[in-house]
């Protein structure tokens, strides 16, 4: 290829082609990123402002989706759902990986194998997840005939066809899927902490929980953060668990925005209200990610 | 990975070793929690629907059969369609195989362009390649939709290929800059002075150095592709879906005897190649994780 010219050779068409290969390589690359990620997110904010329906019109029309998309009870059922689905799936994330990683961290034997079993679920997609969740919570013969035939005749579960409790079994499923994650990401951070430090607080006669109260977890500031915001991430684009595990229902008791854009983009033929709300994802996503990227990126140039 | 001093916890004396076992208890029990359904999706499939109904989760399966896993693979029906899995499980590895190299390819292309020619604004570049990593993604469906629309791809396993082309590009440029600024820039200024060009330093003297990277970004790009629902459901037709859409299609079937040893099947089915990866090839896995954290 003209490429192996030499670089330091005379001038030249090729020369010239040499010295502009990287960029004439790239470009593509980016033009393909730049139209998917931004030319894409301008579409969509732009439909969203017109009165798109069954096929995208270009017309400007305002605000008009929004006010729709907020004035539909639907879409108060989806950011609910997301607030308490999102709350518990972080919170039971950040608690389980927690105790998982101090317990992991105890130098035992057998640590890689259980490693293996905790994280395990990350590798499968949500759909086989929720496949296998919705087996399990089904309530005539999952968990519920579980404990009635171990002399629990009464015992109801039916928390999966419950319009109040529907939205937990997502949780269920959403943490055992990834809490094995946060708890490879705070082993990581475990093991980076100084063991100077560890011996030191021993030495001061600190005992097992006060290391790790006082001494360890303050440390970990950075992968409660890291953690937090991926899984942030995970929560607002929560799609396929929902539709394997509940396909949204009943009702819509237990949609989130990711569900309801889905719904009224291809199967409500509402256009511009799908676009909107996916706008509002979009909105609440950049919120939490800027700051974040850009406080991690000014920190790895030192 | 190992630690040079001992864990908080030490072996010494009588409550020290309670709180040792105490400790393995607890790392049981959870091991149970994450194996249980493991243990279920398996023992189901193995089970007569007769014995789905005697039994109960836990209940081992009194007569081992295989006929749930050979209808899951050829018979089950899918909407209308009464193939099994078959079908979708060849369209999955036709999306993924041409997916996961074009990406990665252009992967390698960026993140060396980006790093070791650097040029003005290549740090701005890598910026705004980088935030493609966090959009939701319904924000690109109705373009994506339309576009696909205009280039006569519109469900057709081409079509998905190119979505998750584009899809992957920020992950796989991450991965390979971050390589390619661990390098040191002696070793391409060297090679640069020893006249080798553009090519000759990425293929003779980088990438035999990235074969880590690129396990981390083929597995990672391997699962994101094989794992995706959301764009086999909206880019694909009945044709062209891929395992997950054919899945979900036949769990949510609600014609006939809901079938749970079939449904159990064919999702162990669809979990298996990115399983079979994870076992064979945990660490990369690991790591890939990572790096979607932004670290490393």
């Amino acid at each position: 290829m003209s490429a192996s010219a030499r670089s330091d050779g005379g001038g030249g068409p090729l020369r010239l082609l040499e010295k502009w290969l990287p960029q004439i390589v790239l470009a593509p690359i980016f033009g393909l990123s730049l139209f998917f990620v931004y030319g894409f997110t301008a579409w969509t904010l732009y439909i969203s402002f017109t009165k798109s329906r069954i096929l995208p019109v270009y017309e400007w029309a305002g605000l008009i989706q929004y006010e729709r998309l907020w004035s539909t009870p639907r879409w108060y059922v989806a950011v609910e759902n997301l607030f308490v689905f999102g709350g518990l799936f972080i919170f039971g994330c950040l608690a389980i990986g927690l105790v998982l990683a101090i317990l992991l961290d105890q130098r035992i034997r057998a640590e890689g194998a259980l490693r293996t079993i905790y994280l395990y679920p990350m590798a499968l997609s949500f759909i086989v997840t929720g496949t296998a969740w919705k087996w399990i919570l089904n309530p005539g013969l999952g968990v519920e005939k579980l404990v009635r035939d171990l002399g629990f005749p009464n015992f109801t579960f039916d928390w999966l066809v419950n319009p109040d409790y529907a939205i937990y079994t997502v949780v269920i499923a959403a943490i055992w899927q990834s809490s094995g994650y946060v708890m490879a990401l705070f082993l990581a951070g475990l093991r980076s902490v100084d063991d100077d430090l560890i011996k030191a607080a021993a030495i001061d006669g600190a005992g097992p929980i006060r290391s790790y109260v006082s001494v360890i977890l303050p440390m970990l500031g950075p992968v409660f953060l890291s953690s937090v915001i991926i899984l942030t991430h995970l929560a607002i684009k929560s799609f396929d668990l929902v539709i394997a595990l509940t396909g949204g229902g009943p009702g819509y008791a237990t949609d989130l925005p990711a569900t309801f854009m889905y719904a009224f983009a291809f199967q409500r033929s509402e256009l511009g209200m799908a676009a909107a709300s996916a706008i509002m994802m979009l909105t609440t996503i950049v919120a939490i990610m800027v700051p974040y990227l850009y406080s991690e990126l000014r920190g790895s140039q030192r | 990975m190992s630690r040079a001093a001992d864990g908080i916890v030490r072996p010494r004396g009588a409550s020290q070793k309670a709180l040792r076992v105490l400790l393995f208890v607890l790392l049981g029990i959870f091991a149970l929690y994450y194996l249980a359904p493991l243990f279920v999706m398996v023992s189901t499939s193995l089970k007569t629907l007769e014995q789905i109904r005697a039994g109960t989760l836990l209940s081992l399966p009194t007569d081992l059969t295989f006929s749930a896993w050979t209808k899951a693979w050829s018979e089950a029906c899918v909407g209308v369609r009464c193939e099994g899995l078959r079908p979708y499980f060849l369209n999955s590895i036709m999306i993924a195989i041409p997916g996961v190299a074009i990406s990665t390819m252009l992967g390698v292309f960026a993140g060396y362009s980006l790093t070791k020619w650097r040029f003005r604004g290549a740090d701005i570049i890598f910026a705004m390649m980088l935030f493609g990593a966090f959009i939701p993604f319904q924000v690109v469906l109705l373009p994506m939709a339309r576009t696909l629309g205009f280039l006569g791809l519109a469900g057709t396993i081409p079509g998905l290929i190119l979505v998750h082309i584009f899809a992957g590009l920020a992950f796989t440029t991450l991965f390979f800059r971050t390589f390619f600024v661990g390098v040191a820039d002696a070793i391409v200024d060297a090679a640069k002075i020893d006249g080798a060009g553009y090519f000759t330093i990425l293929f003779k003297i980088l990438l035999p150095m990235a074969v880590p990277t690129f396990a981390v970004t083929v597995i990672w790009q391997f699962t994101q592709i094989w794992n995706d629902f959301l764009f086999g459901v909206v880019f694909t037709s009945t044709q062209s879906n891929p395992v997950t859409v054919a899945l979900n299609n036949v769990v949510a079937t609600t014609t006939g005897v809901k079938e749970y040893n079939v449904d159990m099947a064919a999702a162990i089915m669809a979990a298996l190649p990115t399983l079979v990866v994870y076992v064979v090839a945990g660490r990369y896995f690991v790591r890939g994780l990572g790096a979607g954290a932004v670290k490393g």
